[in-house]
């Protein structure tokens, strides 16, 4: 199959391409940038003038809800709809039920994933067993039946001679992982940021001090043990400062933060909006214009979807009985370009946290248009303004906390290795 | 009687002469047990000036009350409760009393209706008769004035405002409103 | 700003919180239930506002005290009364929240009631009904307990109607009350210019100053002054472990006797929202001395919600 991509404007920060010219695709894979290769001659043809082309996606943090979870979301719902934001790559973490800490459960997933031929799955393993915090697990054979790193998802190592030891021994074989840092007993029951607006709302906090405790000793931990570290889901200010040290001192780490976090702050919980319920939780001004400034100076990596369907059963419950979470991979594309905007920066550049940066972190191929790279494309029609409605997501679950927020460009092709998985409708219309 | 189709008053008359009438025809049915009850806001006022005058006339002290009956109104549940309303002051037992309901301006009956509802939610009483400084017509309920300073039919976009100055002399206007007045809304202001 | 309790004309349609009322409101609300307070005087102790009506008290969190004065509120308006206790009932069954709601909503009630262990709770369920069912929030959680608040300020003004001249103090388990967070937004909301809060840090919520009152640590250095004296029931819960020591340090340190009351102005008055833990918060001597108003809080508490209700239940077809 050879398709060419006609007068689209690529645009790649691995190759600081951003051009308006033909890309051309052969066999799943990118085969020329400008000028048809010999004798190439296309099977299709896509006009893609006034759209951008772009890598596909690559998201660090996407729940699929499988296996466990079905009646918030399935793999097939959720990969639909990562094709519907651009998402061809992602890693989910470990905390399906069961969790992901035996080989056999990640093979299945992988060929669950892969019998779809969706978007390319990368399951992150537990560090420990049930995600308990005090057993290791099978870290070289779950990396051998498909885990690209390990993860505690949301749970703590609450004991620091475990932690020490799962860093140790992730170091040995060079294997990374993605740690979200937060005192389980700062934020024991806490459902909002330890501040004004929970005080008013009567919303059990959690402060700000809860991730920068964890984090300072997972940075030292870190730091003694040289294991390859990455900050998952960073939320204060004093976090951004924390990494920002660290960095500064040479040591190896990396972090991100969500789309939710780089827009939200707990302003918007208004009157209780559970949708707004999302973990960790959203700060304060301060924190949210901290996290932003982290991500321009590099600080701060990459941008995940954080992407956590929940059933509306789960969320039509006061605010703290509430399950946390915001199905986010339809959005996370058009946020991060409304945050660039915002912020002044170059779409490529801000393309960059999305794609190169991410797929840098998972250490797989992906997210760049290279001629001979995977052909993972999406097109992306930058003028289109909707208005985001949960109930318009392809995301088995509907819970966005950005209904009603002004969007600005969206999705509307998405090929994995040179296969059309994803065509908006109504493109005429457009 | 169409009071509605009745042309309007070229002048109109001094209402502290038609207290005057009134005074005449309370003076002589005042008894041992009798009480006035003055309806907010205008009635109360006149209440006040007839006890007054009564008392030294008579020469003894005479049972008194005010009441709003604003939580016994019918159109409760259109209009929901006056923000402005009054406490009530039924300072006696009214159980065996001749009660002399005092009013500014008799339309509807309704206001009337809700008033002696309140009342007998304090007792039972011997007796109870309505005075009023005008009878403007248009009852729409079996209840009419006993006692009246004078008939003056007035048109349904209408409305007498009773005022009192500081000194606590008495004035009369008529307002008109733009749309006509809703039947059976409100009798007095 | 978008106001859950307010309809489009701007008028009450639920009572929710204080935080975000506008005193014009305020004001309405405590006029109104100074009508009221004779009502249970006279022999028949009913107004027929709320005949035909039904109330509906909805309490997925026990409280037969504060049940019972809105039970009496909506029986003296004339009201018929379902008491619905859900802690007991329906969740233990895996019914959901708007389940029970919805049931209610079936049965043709007019006005919840609603108390809920989680903040935000009241909020919710007005969320999810129809534009003529009225809401009360009867307590949610540590949010709010606004009724309590209108009948506390209700309570103030009778007894000092100066209200833009007071010194105000709220002693107590401030961070897990919701009796206190509806005080100050009523008392800042009808511009009592002083109000301070005093307790150890472990009862107070951060960033407490923002509400707009003053920290004390200090029960000498707090009361010195005061006209009104707010005290706060402290949970048994809260008594032993990592908030405070023990009961008997809190009443050394916080605990409100004569000694302390005498630094408070000499007129001033005392407070409770019951029920009280003699002993603890307060001496016995203080609770049943003169300075305490602490049982008409309890008979305004009953004109005060009669208040609410009749305002709430009228003027549908406005």
């Amino acid at each position: 199959m050879n398709i060419v991509i006609k007068q689209g404007r690529l645009m790649d920060a691995s190759q600081q391409l951003d051009q308006v010219k033909d890309l051309y695709i052969s066999a799943g894979k990118i085969v020329a940038i400008g000028e048809a290769p010999n004798g190439f001659k296309a099977d299709q043809t896509l006009d893609a003038s006034g759209k951008w082309v772009l890598p596909g996606l690559v998201d660090l943090c996407a729940r699929l809800r499988e296996p466990g979870s079905e009646y918030k979301a399935t793999l097939l719902s959720e990969l639909r709809a990562a094709m519907a934001g651009g998402v061809t790559s992602l890693a989910c973490p470990p905390d399906t039920d069961p969790v992901l800490d035996e080989p056999g459960l990640v093979e299945m997933l992988k060929h669950r994933a892969k019998s779809q031929a969706l978007a390319h799955v990368y399951p992150l393993g537990a560090v420990t067993r049930q995600l308990q915090g005090q057993l290791l697990t099978e870290m070289y054979a779950l990396t051998a039946a498909g885990c690209v790193g390990f993860s505690q998802a949301d749970t703590t190592i609450v004991d620091t001679q475990v932690l020490w030891r799962a860093f140790e021994y992730a170091a040995s074989f060079g294997y990374t992982l993605f740690m979200r840092a937060e005192d389980p007993y700062l934020a024991k029951n806490g459902v909002a940021h330890d501040g004004e607006v929970a005080s008013r709302l009567g919303l059990k906090g959690i402060p700000s001090a809860a991730e920068s405790i964890a984090l300072q000793t997972m940075l030292r931990i870190g730091q003694a043990t040289g294991v390859r570290l990455h900050i998952a889901r960073v939320s204060t200010a004093e976090s951004v400062e924390l990494i920002r040290q660290a960095k500064q001192s040479g040591m190896q780490v990396t972090a991100d933060v969500s789309i939710q976090h780089l827009h939200l702050t707990d302003m918007d919980i208004g009157f209780f909006d559970s949708m707004v319920h999302l973990t960790p939780p959203v700060r304060t001004q301060r924190d949210r214009d901290a996290l932003r400034a982290g991500l321009l100076d590099g600080t701060l990596d990459a941008i995940c979807s954080d992407h956590t369907p929940v059933d509306d059963d789960a969320k039509a419950l006061p605010f703290a009985e509430s399950h946390p979470g915001a199905s986010a991979l339809e959005l996370l594309l058009p946020l991060t370009l409304k945050w660039a905007a915002q912020a002044k920066l170059s779409p490529t550049q801000a393309l960059a946290k999305i794609t190169q940066a991410p797929a840098n972190i998972l250490g797989v191929a992906a997210g760049d248009l290279k001629v001979g790279a995977t052909a993972d494309v999406v097109i992306y029609d930058p003028e289109m303004e909707w208005r985001v409605d949960g109930r318009a997501l392809l995301s088995q679950g509907k819970n966005t906390p950005f209904v009603n927020h002004a969007v600005t460009g969206k999705v509307t092709t998405t090929f994995t290795q040179g296969n059309l998985v994803f065509q908006q409708e109504n493109l005429q219309t457009l | 009687m169409d009071v509605h189709s009745a042309p309007p008053l070229m002048t109109l008359p001094d209402p502290e002469q038609l207290l005057e009438h009134l005074y005449a025809q309370i003076k002589p049915r005042i008894q041992e047990n009798t009480a006035l009850v003055g309806i907010y806001t205008g009635g109360v006022w006149l209440m006040e000036r007839l006890l007054k005058r009564l008392q030294t006339e008579l020469g003894h002290d005479i049972l008194f009350g005010k009441l709003d009956a604003a939580m016994y109104r019918d159109d409760y549940a259109q209009r929901g409760l006056k923000t402005s309303a009054h406490p009530a002051y039924i300072p006696f037992d009214i159980n065996g009393k001749h009660i002399i309901l005092i009013d500014d301006i008799f339309y509807t009956g309704r206001t009337t209706r809700a008033v002696m509802n309140e009342l007998f939610d304090y007792g039972r009483p011997a007796s109870v008769q309505l005075a009023a400084l005008i009878n403007r017509g248009g009852a729409q309920l079996p209840i009419r004035p006993d006692m009246v300073g004078a008939d003056l039919p007035l048109q349904a976009h209408q409305s007498f405002e009773l005022a009192m100055n500081t000194l606590g002399r008495l004035s009369l206007s008529i307002s008109e409103s733009a749309s006509s007045a809703k039947p059976g809304v409100d009798d007095h202001v | 700003m978008y106001n859950p309790q307010l309809n489009a004309q701007g008028q009450l349609q639920h009572l929710l919180s204080i935080e975000g009322l506008p005193k014009r409101i305020l004001t309405d609300i405590l006029d109104t239930a100074e009508n009221f307070v004779g009502v249970a005087e006279r022999e028949v102790k009913k107004v027929p506002l709320l005949r035909g009506k039904t109330v509906c008290n909805i309490f997925f969190e026990n409280s037969t005290r504060t049940r019972t004065t809105f039970e009496i509120a909506a029986k003296r308006l004339s009201a018929d009364v379902l008491n619905l206790n859900v802690s007991t009932s329906s969740q233990s069954k895996g019914e959901t929240i708007l389940d029970t709601v919805n049931n209610l909503i079936a049965m043709h009630a007019d006005m919840f009631v609603v108390r809920h262990q989680q903040s935000g709770a009241a909020h919710f369920i007005a969320q999810h009904v129809p534009p003529h069912i009225s809401v009360i929030n009867a307590g949610d959680g540590r949010h709010a307990h606004p009724t309590q608040g209108l009948l506390d300020v209700f309570t103030i003004r009778k007894y000092k109607p100066e209200m833009h001249n007071l010194r105000v103090a709220i002693v107590g388990d401030v961070l897990h009350s919701r009796v206190a967070r509806s005080e100050i937004h009523a008392l800042t909301t009808l511009g009592v210019p002083e109000i301070r809060v005093i307790a150890p840090r472990t009862l107070l919520p951060t960033d407490v100053e923002k509400l707009g009152v003053q920290v004390f640590h200090n029960m000498e250095q707090g009361l010195k002054d005061v006209d009104v004296v707010m005290m706060l029931r402290l949970q048994n819960e809260r008594m032993s472990g990592a908030l405070l020591p023990s009961s008997q340090e809190f009443f050394q340190t916080f605990g409100l006797t004569p000694e302390r009351l005498a630094l408070a102005k000499p007129d001033a008055i005392v407070m409770h929202p019951g029920p009280m833990n003699r002993g603890v918060e307060i001496d016995s001597a203080v609770a049943d001395g003169k300075q305490s108003v602490i049982l008409p809080q309890v008979t305004y508490g009953i004109a005060v919600r009669m208040a609410v209700m009749a305002i709430l239940g009228g003027g549908n077809a406005a």
